[in-house]
């Protein structure tokens, strides 16, 4: 397969196209690497070993560099995770607001430790540095993007459930 | 005195922006004042930058050169990673446009064409915030190709980050923009003669330049009449831990710490006492009770005692708090950032989470409190970049003012906590 074949199936014109205009906000294309790669795990869920090697391709980067990056990143995924990703934080704010109880009642009720996923490959769970929102301790993220906040066990039981249903 | 967060409903519309004089700045500035003019009116004003380390911005745009065949760039900070800090993205969230216009403005007095605004990965939200004001203010020729008809140019974009405390320091920052690992590097050279890619470069926080239009609008005198006059003007405090009414805010500066606590954040939740507060996000050194009493929070007061404003992120604790509990978690996300280019930095945050681990495990010893003064001094200003002394600050001077709280632990006579870390959110 030739790097343009690799391409396509990574990427759809529209991307590759939205990718070209990414480019054009640096002066070195190759600065283009993380939001490229946001789009790759937006779209995939994680960046594998061959998504790294098309990335590399596209913006002719060496795939040992990607890699560095890829693991230096905490919210880059280099291993496949679950469809809903629960990251909970346990930093101070949100640690003296019950965070980490939280946490272990995440993990005990799900029964998966820190950065598993449920045998069903619904949740993963994670632990967490502070998430810049510790007027609203106790926090998660999900999925890299919405924020829940002022977290309590019972909106955690109605989270997980509406969670689960939409992603069935 | 609200400078940027004004009570004034759907400020983050572009309409509504310009309806209360947005942008207006910009047109006059851009017609009737140059670039220097801009330079002075900051460097009179006394702005402190805000990301944390008070640095004079005036000072800090004089550091750019003036002529130069290269391409200059501004790096807007809204990386917003310290624990305990959460006010940019009110910024982002509620005056969007105010940032934007003195971004614009920074960008006229430096010589700047392009400004980055780098915002942590995990802001998706107000990312999506920020690019439909940046996007509405394209449509109207604020910002782009010949700005308002002049021929003045300069392009915003927002490069997010992908988790990473590390890259909050402006050259980690740097090396996240062009697509490395954000490794901070060895200075100098220091960024306004060797930044991005190379060229001549400005990093300021997003609250800094959110500052500009109004200072530029209504001069420096009106700006160092605000709060204290060494550090003029109004801060976003952030507040969280056990008050009533956690959140951000604006208020000047100088303003006592008490009044912060009881007349904006409704007092403590139950009425609790004061056992520790963290005055301006994780690093930055604890004020025991006593000093929370009395404190004004600018710079020169908190200097005074041995700590500092940093982000004015405010973590208030209260008696029935494990103070060792939360200095093993502040170590552990130090010990967890530390890019690892520095031996002192990468063994020497290990270190002390491990020593503060081993004290709530019941197995310390009375030894270790002078080894964690000892392994955090030798942290200090030992390192290539301040992660290191962020790390080693907390520990120093919480070990120092809180001596007692470790010593009962070692002793292990009962630290009477009545529930370990009371849980609140969770009843
Ligand atoms: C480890 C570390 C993390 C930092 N994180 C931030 C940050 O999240 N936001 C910020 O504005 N400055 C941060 N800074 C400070 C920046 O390096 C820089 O001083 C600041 O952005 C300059 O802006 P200012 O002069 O407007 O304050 C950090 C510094 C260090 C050492
Ligand atoms: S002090 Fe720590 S974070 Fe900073 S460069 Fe050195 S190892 Fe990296
Ligand atoms: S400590 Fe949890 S969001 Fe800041």
């Amino acid at each position: 397969m030739n790097n343009n074949e690799n391409n396509i199936i990574l990427f759809s014109n529209d991307e590759l196209k939205n990718i070209e205009d990414i480019k054009s906000h640096y002066p070195d294309s190759k600065s283009a690497l993380l939001p490229v790669l946001w789009i790759v795990q937006e779209k995939y869920g994680w960046i594998s070993e061959d998504s790294m090697k098309c990335v590399g391709d596209l913006l002719d980067i060496p795939y040992e560099h990607i890699l560095g990056v890829v693991t230096f990143y905490t919210m880059f995924n280099s291993k496949p995770i679950g469809k809903v990703h629960l990251q909970i934080c346990t930093n101070v704010s949100c640690m003296i607001k019950g965070g980490r109880e939280l946490f272990k009642y995440v993990s005990d009720k799900l029964g998966v430790k820190n950065k598993e996923t449920t045998s069903d490959g619904m949740f993963t769970i994670e632990e967490v540095e502070c998430l810049g929102s510790c007027e609203s301790a106790p926090m998660m993220q999900v999925n890299n993007k919405e924020f829940y906040e002022n977290l309590t066990k019972e909106k955690i039981d109605k989270l997980l459930e509406e969670l689960h249903k939409k992603n069935i | 005195m609200k400078i940027i967060l004004k009570d004034i409903p759907d400020l983050q519309k572009l309409d509504i922006y310009e309806s209360n004089g947005g942008y207006s700045t910009l047109k006059k500035a851009l017609k009737d004042m140059s670039p220097d003019d801009i330079i002075n009116e900051v460097k009179a004003s006394n702005l402190r930058g805000r990301g944390g380390a008070c640095f004079p911005t005036g000072l800090k745009w004089t550091f750019m050169p003036k002529v130069t065949e290269k391409p200059k760039y501004l790096c807007c900070n809204g990386d917003e990673s310290e624990p305990g800090s959460f006010k940019d993205r009110e910024i982002f969230e509620k005056n969007p446009h105010q940032f934007i216009e003195g971004t614009l403005l920074s960008c006229y007095a430096m010589g700047i064409k392009t400004a980055y605004v780098y915002i942590r990965g995990e802001y998706y939200k107000w990312i999506n915030l920020l690019q439909k004001a940046i996007d509405d203010a394209y449509k109207k020729g604020y910002i782009g190709k010949n700005i308002l008809g002049t021929n003045f140019s300069t392009d915003i974009y927002i490069h997010r980050g992908a988790g990473a405390y590390i890259c909050g320091e402006e050259s980690a920052l740097m090396n996240s923009i062009e697509g490395k690992r954000g490794y901070p590097r060895v200075k100098p050279p220091f960024p306004a003669t060797y930044g991005l890619w190379g060229n001549p470069t400005t990093i300021n926080n997003i609250e800094t330049l959110a500052n500009i239009p109004e200072i530029i609008k209504n001069g420096h005198e009106w700006f160092l009449k605000i709060g204290e006059p060494k550090h003029p003007g109004t801060l976003l405090f952030g507040v969280s831990g056990h008050i009533n009414k956690p959140g951000v805010y604006e208020l000047e500066t100088g303003t006592p710490l008490m009044t912060i606590i009881n007349d904006y954040c409704g007092g403590m939740i139950d009425g609790k006492e004061i056992k520790m507060v963290i005055p301006g996000g994780s690093s930055m050194p604890p004020l025991t009770k006593e000093e929370a009493l009395t404190i004004k929070m600018d710079d020169a007061s908190l200097k005074a005692i041995g700590s500092a404003i940093g982000t004015a992120g405010v973590i208030v604790m209260n008696e029935d708090t494990d103070i060792v509990k939360v200095l093993e978690r502040i170590s552990q996300f130090y010990y967890h950032e530390s890019c690892g280019q520095c031996t002192p930095c990468r063994e020497g945050t290990g270190w002390l989470m491990r020593i503060l681990k081993r004290i709530n495990n019941g197995e310390g010893r009375i030894e270790d409190l002078d080894l964690l003064t000892d392994v955090s001094q030798n942290i200090e200003g030992n390192t290539i970049c301040a992660l290191g002394d962020a790390a080693a600050w907390p520990v120093k001077w919480t070990v120092k003012k809180f001596r007692d709280e470790f010593e009962k632990k070692i002793k292990k006579e009962s630290v009477s906590l009545p529930v370990k870390n009371k849980v609140h959110s969770l009843r």
